[in-house]
Order: C-alpha cells, then structure tokens, then sequence
C-alpha cells in the first residue's frame, strides 16, 4: 500500500472524533471541593480511516496520551463523542461496549511495566482469546502464530517477560494486542523506549500488519523523526487543542502553523544546515490555564495583536486544516 | 605537541552481579581536545555512561571496577589521585549533567540553597556573593524571574527548567570540561533546542564538552568529534563529517540506515538484525558480528583492534585491514 494514500479515497472512517474534551478536576482542601480543571484535552475533532496511520505529535504534557486513552476508553471523557465504525462508544451498554472495544486495542511505551511478570508468553497473548472464545484450533498453535506475525519464534511460549529484551518485549505487546483481531489500535510511543538500533525493526513490522490486516492507527509520539516514516497523515497538538492536521507530506515538508514549523526546525536531523533552527522562548502554559485567544500566542515567533483576544478558527488548504490568525 | 585536556587510554571497567563478573568498558582510549565537544553515541547498555562516570570516579565500587587505564587530566592521572583531590577536582574542573534533572537536584532544598552550597564550598565565598552569583547564573541561562526561583523547590520547576538549573550549577565554577550525559533526552524538541545554544555558547568560551547521547541527529548539531561506542567497545572514532559522509564500521553504518529521519519519501527503513547483546553474554571476537551482515571467520576469532583509515578516523573492524591489502595488491 502506498503510503500516501488519496485522502479523497479514504471512503469508511473508523474512527471519528468529535470535539472531545477530556478534563480532570483539580482538588482543593478536606472536601475535595473543585478548584478547577487540567483540559488535557480540550476539544478535538479528527477522523482515521480504514488502512491509515495518523501520527499524533506534540510536546510533553499537551494531552496526545489523554486523547489516545479516551479513545480506548482508559479515560472517561467530559465532553464529546467518538464513533467507532459508526457507533457511538460512549452510549453503548456494557455488553456492547465490551464487543466492541476488543476492536480497539493499545500498545503503551514501556513494553515491561505493560506485561504481567507472572505470567509466560503464551498466558499473555492467549488470555484474552480464552476470554472472548476466539480460539481457532489448538491454543499452542494459535499463540505461536500470533508470536510469528509479530517476528517472535514459536518456542518462546513458555518464557517470562524478563527474559526477552525492550524489542522482544513489544513485540509481544503488539501480538498481544492484534489476537484480538482490532480494527484500530492506539500506539502510544511504541518505540520511544527502544534501542535506536531496533526501533525500525518495530516500525516496520507495525507497516506489515497494518498492511495485511487493513488496521488502522492513532500513532503518538513526540518524535517527528519517527512519525514521519510511519504515518499517512499528522496531526499536531498544543496545549489540548489540534495546530495542524493534514497528510505528512504536506505538514512535514510544508508546515503552515508556527508552531509545527518551531517543532520541524527543531529537530535534529544529520546533514541539515543547523542555523535554521527556530528556538523559541519560554515554557509551555499550564493546561488547567491555558492563555486567551491563540493558545500558542505566548510563545509564537509571529504573534499579532488578534492572536491575543481571538482563539482562531480552523482554514483549509487542500486537505490540510490549520489553526492560526495567519491565514 | 600541545597537550590534550583530557586523555583516557585502555580504560576497562567491570562490574561484579550475581550472574558473575561482567566487562562494562573494554580497552576504551580516546582524549578531548580544548574547547573542543566530542560526542560518545550508543546504544543504553553500551558502556558510554560508565566511561563517563569513571572520569569523575564516580563508580559504585562495588559492583563496579575500574581494572585498568589511565584518565589523564590536563596530565594528571585521576585514577591515581587522592579521594580529597578528587573532591575538589570534581565540579571545579570537571563537572557533569546529567540526564534527570530530578535526581541530580536535592527534593528537600531550595534552588538557592543548593547553588550557593556549592559556591561557598568551593570558591570559599561570602554567603551574599555567592547569592548575587546564583542569581546571575539563573538568568544567564534564561530562567525567567531568576531572584523567585531561588526560593522554589525543584519540583515546582518543569522538567525544562530544572534541567538549565543543572546547567546553570555545572557552568558556575568555569569548569575546564563538562561531561553532560544525555542532557537533553528527557526534553521536548523545542527545549533541546535551547539547552543546545546553552551547550554552544559553553564552547565558546574554550569549555571542552564530552556529550553523551543516542541520538544521531544531537551528534551532527553539536559535536566535532564522533566515538561510536558499541557493546563495551569503541566502534568506530572519525570528526563529524566523516562519520556520517563516510561510515566505516558497520554498525555504524547499519546505525546510520536504521535511523528514521524526518523524511516523506514513503521508504521502507533499513533495519539491522538482532538486538543488543547483554554484557554478560558478549559474542566472542567482535561484539557486533552476530548481527554484522559482512562477519567472516576471523571476526569470531579475535578481537578487531582500532585501525586507522584517514587522518583521526578510526574503525575496529577487520575489513578496514582487508580493504587495505586490496589496495596495497592492487597498487
């Protein structure tokens, strides 16, 4: 599958995220009264689907993990809905919703502390087939096939997770999370805590399965490096909120917002000509009181007077969205 | 021949667990010139934070020891030094930074505190000086409200901050070498990149810098000098063109071919098979050779030492030494 895809083609969402908000109180004093709130995620809309990667980058703290977790359900969200295959996931009772959130699963980027220690390989990627009957054949055979998609030999089975090394680790994970046969799975810096030297193997067994099994993504990290060799679209976020979205191309090579085009200058990349480097000044404000208008005003290199009182509305250019004054 | 700050020859320390003894850094020699920064790239495992912890001395002994070498400093040989010396040599002429902010800062004492003690001790100052001092060295490294912050803990700083608090405490006492280990690893981009002028401006001033990282990308910002250090061993040593113009160890270059870059030209990466051995399973001969794709008979054998291939470009790898006499058969 070519990896940029006609974003016109995508005919059938999988995901569909409308303006989410995920807030959590902050508590004061014995009563635990409401002080305010930390909007980790503060109104997003986006839409992955069938087959795509949608990488989800931006700095510590801006609410990319948040978003990832309340798709998945591991957080509650306070406002707004996401549709998974057109159903609404935070309506459906509980015998539905546990159907379908098999097809939503998540790979976190520590892959030791997310494996049970006490439990071998084989009770790891078979558990959850045991729990929902999806067995096919013997069980000895299903967790070796599971093991060979995500490139582990069969004899490991019996084996604990702190016996293999950080790849071997999530790999398991990864077979893990596709015996449940997903649709979408959410990679939350899946290769962050790897060697550099096996993060690409990562990378493109993650292509592999996407390509054979037609999955989708929300991949989140803060390294653009990495996002840029997996993703058919990119999504930046600041401060809870979404700066750009568009395909990689279009956002890597030509970024429109300030703000991603501080974070692409940033990057280190060998052979790039260094004095192009956008430093920008000061700290990221906080999410419980993000500043007025442009949430990015504080910190823009090219900040006018109405980025200061007018949060900007969304522009297209092409397929691309973009939050900002300038345009 | 003028004389390099720091020179550190045959270097090998070993660490002692319960799966029995293991070699951390083997035969590791390498020097930093003045105001020169010299990066030490590898993978986590690979003996590059140990061979900068030995510099200051500062290996748990035990389970660590340092077997063998010689850490000469401006021809002092540290390793040879007293323990008082050492104390005052540490911070004063070398100083480090290390990766966690927030564990290299003490919880229980404010900012101010733990900047002035370390002024006072070693400058033997007036408790006003060294606060006026502090203080110009927060804003110097760009800490907005320099004379507040004095009185925060570190846990009210972001992870940012706290770092350039770091910077700050390691810059002070005019160091003549800095040793930062992955400083900027726990940052976001855009942080990095102000720590990164920080680092340049340090340069500037004739400070020699050893940089510690994993990161391909910090190697070519900020270093003239490349150790790629491998499974306890230096792999390859070259200036910064060199290593990523022309590659001359294979792991370096698997490395290099590994790395994703901020590129849309759909490629599939170049992966290089297996994954790092543990120390206390080293393949015998060259460490990389189970997942080196040109391993011949010979790298099983013997351990490949340094040749060289250009002026301070070095690869311990045999087929430096083949090539060679293809050359030399040629000619």
């Amino acid at each position: 599958m070519s990896k940029i895809m006609d974003l016109q083609g995508i005919k059938s969402s999988v995901i569909e995220i409308k303006d989410l908000k995920t807030w959590f109180p902050i508590q004061r004093g014995i009563l635990s009264k409401t002080a305010g709130y930390v909007r980790a995620v503060d109104g997003i809309s986006l839409t992955i689907g069938r087959g795509e990667i949608v990488g989800l980058v931006g700095e510590s703290g801006c609410g990319k993990s948040t978003l990832g977790r309340t798709i998945v359900g591991l957080e509650k969200a306070w406002k707004g809905t996401v549709f998974f295959q057109g159903q609404n996931l935070f309506t459906l009772n509980r015998r539905d919703r546990r159907q379908v959130t098999r097809k939503l699963q998540i790979i976190f980027q520590d892959p030791l502390s997310s494996l049970n220690p006490r439990m071998n390989v084989f009770d790891i990627v078979t558990e959850g087939l045991v729990e929902f009957g999806m067995i096919e054949g013997n069980r000895d055979d299903h967790a070796k096939r599971l093991l060979n998609e995500a490139g582990l030999e069969g004899d490991v089975i019996f084996r604990y997770p702190h016996e293999f090394s950080g790849g071997q680790r999530q790999r398991i994970n990864i077979a893990r999370a596709i015996s449940m046969r997903p649709d979408f799975i959410v990679c939350d810096e899946p290769v962050s805590a790897l060697d550099v030297s096996v993060q690409a193997q990562v990378i493109n067994l993650l292509i592999d399965l996407r390509d054979t099994h037609n999955l989708s993504y929300l991949f989140i990290s803060h390294d653009l490096s990495v996002v840029s060799s997996i993703a058919n679209r990119v999504a930046v976020m600041y401060l809870g909120i979404l700066a750009e979205y568009g395909s990689t191309v279009d956002v890597i090579d030509h970024p429109m917002h300030p703000y991603t085009i501080a974070l692409i200058s940033a990057v280190p990349v060998p052979g790039r000509d260094k004095k192009k480097r956008i430093v920008l000044e000061g700290e990221t404000p906080s999410p419980s009181a993000p500043p007025p208008g442009c949430r990015f005003h504080t910190r823009c290199p090219e900040v006018m007077k109405v980025c200061r009182v007018k949060v900007p509305s969304m522009t297209r250019s092409g397929t691309r969205q973009v939050w900002c004054h300038l345009y | 021949m003028q004389r390099n700050l720091l020179e550190i020859k045959d270097l090998n320390v070993t660490f002692t667990t319960d799966e029995g003894t293991f070699n951390a850094v083997e035969n590791v020699s390498f020097h930093v010139g003045r105001g020169e920064i010299v990066g030490l790239v590898g993978e986590s495992g690979c003996g590059k934070s140990v061979t900068a912890l030995s510099i200051l001395r500062l290996i748990p002994s035990p389970p660590g020891r340092i077997e063998r070498g010689n850490i000469f400093f401006k021809g002092k040989d540290l390793l040879k030094m007293s323990f008082g010396d050492m104390r005052r040599f540490r911070g004063r002429a070398i100083s480090m930074i290390f990766q966690e902010p927030v564990a290299a800062l003490s919880p229980l004492h404010r900012i101010g505190q733990q900047m002035k003690e370390v002024l006072i001790l070693h400058k033997k100052i007036s408790k006003e000086k060294a606060k006026q001092i502090s203080i110009e060295w927060l804003e110097k490294v760009k800490i907005p409200d320099a004379k507040e912050k004095m009185v925060a803990y570190p846990h009210q700083l972001s992870g940012g901050m706290q770092q350039r608090v770091m910077i700050a405490m390691a810059l002070m006492l005019d160091p003549d070498l800095i040793i930062a280990d992955e400083p900027t690893t726990a940052l976001d981009v855009t942080v990095q990149a102000q720590v990164f002028e920080l680092i340049l401006e340090m340069k500037q001033k004739h400070t020699s810098i050893l940089l510690i990282t994993h990161d391909m990308g910090v190697i070519w910002e900020m270093c003239d000098r490349v150790l790629v250090m491998y499974a306890a061993r230096i792999a390859e040593e070259a200036n910064r063109n060199d290593i990523f113009s022309n590659p001359a160890h294979p792991y370096t270059q698997g490395l290099l071919k590994s790395i994703p870059k901020l590129s849309t030209d759909g490629k599939r990466l170049k992966t290089i098979n297996g994954h790092v051995p543990s120390p206390t399973n080293y393949p015998s001969g060259c460490h990389f050779r189970d997942r080196c794709p040109f391993a011949f008979d010979r790298c099983r054998e013997e351990e490949p030492p340094l040749f060289d291939i250009a002026k301070e470009h070095m690869a311990a790898c045999f087929l430096i030494q083949q090539r060679e006499l293809l050359n030399k058969s040629g000619e």
